[in-house]
């Protein structure tokens, strides 16, 4: 492996300044690494011949002394985000053969600050999945792994392991339950999911549209900060996008968090709690409590119910969302004898059975006679989550927690397989965030006797990522998690 | 709530799948298993409680009604599976 994929952006991005490299050099090394890892099957489409012309462009813009904030980058793209002219699949056979004729925002962000884009990600098919194996490529493969194959975590699992065995300088992700944190966490990464409404979902294939966030996977902090400042802002076409300003994330590392209050709320210690989880978030708090900051215990009543609401709002928005796959106007068509039947055909032979699940429970909770008993319900449940963070937020600044029960599990682990409940169980810490709309984050805090990765998860106050990257930093600082 | 094989079957149709007759009664326990599980939410009274839809809840923004994009008939079509005279083709619907 070339030394310098080793990297962080912020690193990278000083190198190619002091000319100490090129763009080109750079994102030879990074497909040289692509080339060495097809193991981890992290990439579904690979385009080196479109990114050494980006690289070389973001040469001559350093030559010129024009260089952008990404100039010259090498980033993945999870294969969510629609690409021009790149294949772009959701990870679904229902999309084998799409080509976007449009830009999504968060990626357009990237190229006009010259990110350079190696391919498209691994992830778990229309991102319904916590473990990247229901991608219609098979699973990526974690690349902490030792003697088995692990899970990287998903869905934005592709993501997070092209971070880890540094087959990319930065990847984008998206998380509609936890699609972010919990790869990054699974992976020994940092990845950081925003409040709602901070990046344009333009362009980003549709999973349950009031829940999905973009947001970047990185190797350290910083580097989250330096990518969400471009992925970040307003956009016209995306009607839940916020016209807030984007701050400079960078500004926030250095400040102290003297006096700053962090809470940590005690139904996320349930009994049972691996104690491994347990040590590793009182070491975390103990780090930000030597450096000034206050711990106060919070209370976050109806964390329970959260997965059960979830597990209702999520597949109703995801099987309104996906009836527009049709076989009429792109994707995989399958032939039938009158329009119904092509529809029943194409979807039957495209969608894989995971989204097929969650397609026909959104159907029925939202059909005539069971919307009050189930998708209402939950959308009051959710009503009453996101009040348990606002009480919350009264008595701290900012919300520590793990960020899974669990390191990664092996690829085809047979209780998951058997129960899907047991697999969206590991959402238990990440889901409420994205009920409730607010950023969260998770960073590598340490290794498991098992020497696997296991992540802290910081939430903020809506609005208020300043905060968890201010706090995050110290966690990475005292922590001194060694990357792969 | 529990569901029959009929309610499965309609469902599907609803979501335009096909379940396999064979694959039915395994498709029914595993919707009832989920089903059984999202049932705690009715440990919540939930009765003043107004549903949340989206944490965004400010207006959707307006804007003036006049054509600011458009005429990409062509990149429209190009992932088209079958297309006819610049339209996109289906199986005959009518009589």
């Amino acid at each position: 492996m070339k030394e310098i994929t080793r990297l962080t952006i912020h690193e990278a991005l000083d190198g190619l300044k002091k000319k100490e490299f090129t763009s080109v050099e750079l994102t030879k090394a990074y497909l040289e690494n692509m080339a060495a890892g097809k193991h981890y099957n992290a990439y579904v489409t690979e385009c080196a011949e479109m990114a050494l012309v980006q690289a070389a462009a973001a040469d001559k813009h350093y030559a010129a002394g024009t260089s952008r904030a990404l100039e010259g980058i090498p980033l993945g793209i999870k294969d969510l985000f629609c690409t021009k002219g790149i294949r772009t699949t959701a990870c679904s056979r229902i999309l084998n053969n799409f080509i976007p004729p449009y830009e999504s925002t968060v990626t357009s962000h990237l190229l006009d600050d010259g990110a350079v884009f190696l391919g498209k990600l691994n992830m778990d098919e229309f991102a319904m999945g916590g473990s990247n194996e229901t991608s219609f490529f098979g699973p990526a493969v974690n690349p902490w792994s030792k003697d088995v194959d692990l899970v990287p975590g998903g869905s934005s699992g592709g993501s997070a392991a092209a971070v880890a065995a540094n087959m990319c300088a930065g990847a984008t992700a998206t998380d509609t339950g936890g699609s972010i944190r919990e790869p990054a966490a699974f992976c020994g990464c940092t990845g950081i999911k925003p409040t709602y409404g901070r990046c344009s979902r333009y362009g980003i294939m549709a999973f349950a549209s009031s829940l999905d966030q973009a947001g970047p996977i990185a190797k350290d902090v910083r580097d989250c900060a330096v990518l969400l400042k471009s992925m970040a802002g307003f956009d016209a076409k995306d009607s839940t996008s916020c016209e807030k300003e984007v701050p400079d994330y960078e500004q926030f590392l250095e400040k102290d968090i003297k006096g700053l209050k962090v809470g940590l709320p005690k139904e996320y210690r349930p009994e049972g709690l691996n104690p491994e989880v347990c040590a590793y978030w009182d070491k975390a708090a103990a780090f930000l409590k030597e450096r000034g900051a206050e711990i106060v215990e919070i209370s976050l009543p109806h964390t329970k119910y959260a997965l059960a609401a979830y597990y209702v709002l999520a597949p109703a928005e995801a099987s309104s969302n996906l009836a527009r796959y049709d076989g009429i106007r792109y994707g995989l068509r399958e032939e039938g004898e009158n329009l119904d039947k092509l529809y029943i055909n194409t979807r039957t032979a495209g969608f894989g059975a995971e989204v097929k699940r969650r397609i026909m429970i959104g159907t029925y909770v939202l059909s005539a006679g069971y919307y009050d008993a189930y998708y209402l319900k939950a959308q009051k449940i959710r009503r009453l989550i996101h009040d348990d963070f606002v009480n919350a937020f009264k008595e701290c600044d900012i919300i520590l927690t793990p960020t899974s029960p669990v390191t990664a599990f092996p690829i085809g682990d047979e209780s998951m397989k058997n129960n899907p409940i047991n697999m969206y169980l590991n959402d238990v810490f990440t889901v409420s965030v994205n009920l409730a709309g607010l950023p969260g984050l998770s960073l590598p805090i340490g290794l498991s006797k098992t020497g696997l990765p296991l992540g802290m998860q910081l939430i903020g106050k809506p609005f208020d990522e300043g905060t968890i990257f201010k706090v995050a930093a110290k966690i990475e600082a005292d922590a001194k998690f060694e990357r792969k | 709530m529990a569901i029959d094989n009929e309610t499965v079957k309609r469902v599907a149709f609803l979501s335009r799948l096909k379940i396999e007759d064979s694959k039915i009664e395994a498709a029914k326990e595993e919707f009832n298993k989920i089903l059984n599980w999202v049932e705690e939410l009715n440990e919540v009274n939930t009765d003043e409680v107004e549903p949340l839809i989206s944490v965004n809840e400010t207006t959707l923004r307006l804007r003036e009604d006049k054509v600011t994009d458009g005429n990409y008939q062509e990149a429209i079509l190009a992932n088209a599976p079958d297309k006819e005279y610049d339209y996109f083709a289906v199986p005959k619907v009518v009589e």
